[in-house]
């Protein structure tokens, strides 16, 4: 040990000029957490699974001579649009629920970064995922086709497949934002269980016992402003409905979410 | 280097880390001492921007760590080892860490082996993981940004003793390399084997600081004698303050001064000598008793 070693100037900025992290670096990273753990694994697994399942079930229980694309892509649209968002929960809520919060914050002090990123990665899921399970549905029209002999009909537009992936994403970012608000990962999956699969059933429940909720639900319920999406063109005041149920039920409560996550103290 | 400066943190009217000045230097191991809910992790989840001071500041040569553009490069943090994914596997740990700080791929493996996980450990999931193997991998995640300064909470729980051996080795290479290095513990003995320096926390407060020779040198003398009350009184009367520890009494003064008292005053004496054999350890329970107990009962 020389004294040399022990006498260094006190301080020394070794690397004055560090590169930063990229922000593409940053969902690269948050893509591979998405993925790289057992649950994220099965769940993906899952989507593939059940999306082969639903277009083989389709061609063998439905009327196959007069099967659309429509009837596939409603198919495999139920895996997606069901499993995958549990994705999109996990990648902020197991940060604290595994406490990997430590080390991700630790590695970029920025959390605002890092929900960014998240967020872009949850994005980038919903439309990876739509791709296959739409792509398997296309599959299966197709083979439906060869197989019935007749031509397969592609009944969905573009406008009307774009308001079905808008329709998922909202369903990821729902997801996203329970994760955020809750930051506990049953929490968050239990509560986004409840708002895509019991949620509706009480609103059509509702719907049936009280006119006034059937006519006017579409302004407070946002499962029955999405459901549009999946069938023909909006209209304006389809769009409108939308925007106020998204406003209350997705933006407000994930702004709050997104504070909480930058504020709340990591233990 | 590491200056922490006047750092408060409150929480609610709970003083979790109060007013806390101290410096980890660089080329020396600094023992961040103190027992459990003493204020060493929040003051170490301070330093590296995890959580707000209320007052004062930490800084990593001079530089707030957020403000770092690539932390991982410059500190190398293990706050704890058991807050990991349990259903990743260490590899997919460290090449997580890897990518983000946009290091080469074979670092993983460079520091898999350096910490000791075999490549059939790395690919089993943290879960299965024993605590001391999590603190390898905490280590590894802590060293392969190849950073300057290291940051490591309590990483001696769950080693072996061999394990122990290879963190103080591995350790004090780092250090005489040129690297910062701070550890927390609340063992004593795992600071006194391998600090240079020892900064002493107890409920919130620096207890004491220095190096590690000027604390053992500050142990004092150690006196026995059949009549202890006088020798107590004596020794107060000259103005030397001591402590009675049942049979003995211990002093901050020289076993000369105390000889010298003893004598003038007739008190035969049974043992006198410095009181360094105790080690850090008495001056550790003293200290922290201290802090952790109304004062006045300590008094003899």
């Amino acid at each position: 040990m020389s004294a040399s070693t022990l006498e260094r100037p006190a301080t020394t900025s070794a690397h004055p000029a560090r590169e930063g992290i990229s922000t593409s670096r940053l969902i690269g990273v948050e893509l591979q957490k998405m993925f790289d753990t057992r649950a994220g694994f099965w769940l993906i697994a899952g989507v593939a699974v059940l999306s082969t399942i639903a277009t083989a079930a389709t061609m063998v229980f439905g009327d196959r001579s007069s099967l659309q694309y429509g009837d596939f892509a409603q198919a495999v649209g139920i895996p997606t649009t069901v499993i995958l968002p549990v994705l999109g929960a996990l990648s902020v809520s197991s940060e604290w629920s595994q406490r990997t919060a430590l080390s991700t914050f630790t590695m970029v002090p920025s959390r605002s970064r890092i929900v960014a990123a998240k967020f872009a990665a949850v994005v980038a899921v919903g439309l990876g995922s739509l791709v296959v399970a739409l792509g398997a549905g296309a599959l299966g029209n197709i083979v439906n086709g060869s197989i019935a002999g007749v031509t397969p009909v592609w009944d969905i537009d573009f406008t009307t497949l774009m308001q079905i992936v808008l329709a998922d994403e909202i369903g990821m970012l729902m997801a996203f934002m329970f994760g955020a608000l809750l930051r506990n990962s049953p929490a968050a999956i239990v509560s986004y269980f409840v708002y895509a699969l019991v949620l509706p059933g009480v609103s059509s429940a509702l719907a049936d016992a009280q006119q006034w909720w059937a006519d006017h639900a579409a302004w407070f319920d946002l499962r029955t402003a999405t459901i549009p999406l999946y069938d023909d063109h909006m209209s304006s005041h389809d769009w409108a409905q939308l925007g106020v149920t998204t406003l209350i039920w997705l933006v407000i409560p994930l702004a709050i979410g997104v504070r909480l996550t930058l504020r709340s103290e990591v233990k | 280097m590491i200056t922490i400066e006047s750092l408060t943190k409150r929480y609610g009217s709970y003083l979790a880390v109060d007013d806390v000045t101290f410096t980890a230097r660089t080329g020396r191991i600094t023992g961040f001492l103190g027992p459990n809910g003493a204020g060493k992790s929040t003051t170490m989840r301070v330093m590296v921007g995890l959580t707000r001071p209320s007052s004062g500041s930490a800084l990593i040569d001079g530089q707030l760590f957020a403000d770092l553009p690539n932390p991982g490069l410059d500190v190398g943090v293990l706050l704890d080892a058991s807050a990991q994914h349990a259903g990743r596997t260490g590899r997919e740990v460290l090449t997580i860490a890897q990518r983000t700080m946009g290091l080469p791929r074979g670092r993983v493996d460079e520091m898999l082996s350096l910490v000791g996980l075999s490549v059939e450990e790395s690919e089993r999931r943290v879960r299965d993981y024993s605590l001391g193997m999590r603190q390898r991998l905490g280590i590894a995640a802590a060293l392969i940004g190849d950073p300057r300064v290291l940051i490591l909470d309590e990483p001696a729980n769950g080693l072996d003793p061999a394990g122990i051996r290879w963190m103080r080795d591995m350790l004090r290479g780092y250090a005489d390399r040129g690297g910062t290095v701070l550890l927390s513990s609340h063992l004593l003995h795992e600071i006194e084997v391998v600090a240079d320096d020892i900064v002493v926390i107890g409920n919130g407060r620096i207890v004491a600081s220095g190096t590690k020779e000027e604390l053992l040198a500050a142990a004092g003398t150690l006196v026995r004698a059949r009549d202890l009350d006088a020798l107590s009184a004596a020794l107060s009367a000259a103005g030397v303050s001591n402590t009675s520890t049942g049979d003995a009494l211990r002093t901050d003064a020289t076993p000369d001064v105390v000889g010298d008292v003893a004598l003038r005053a007739g008190v035969a004496l049974t043992e006198l000598r410095a009181a360094d054999g105790a080690g850090l350890e008495e001056m550790f329970l003293e200290l922290t008793a201290a802090s952790q107990r109304d004062p006045k009962g300590m008094a003899a």
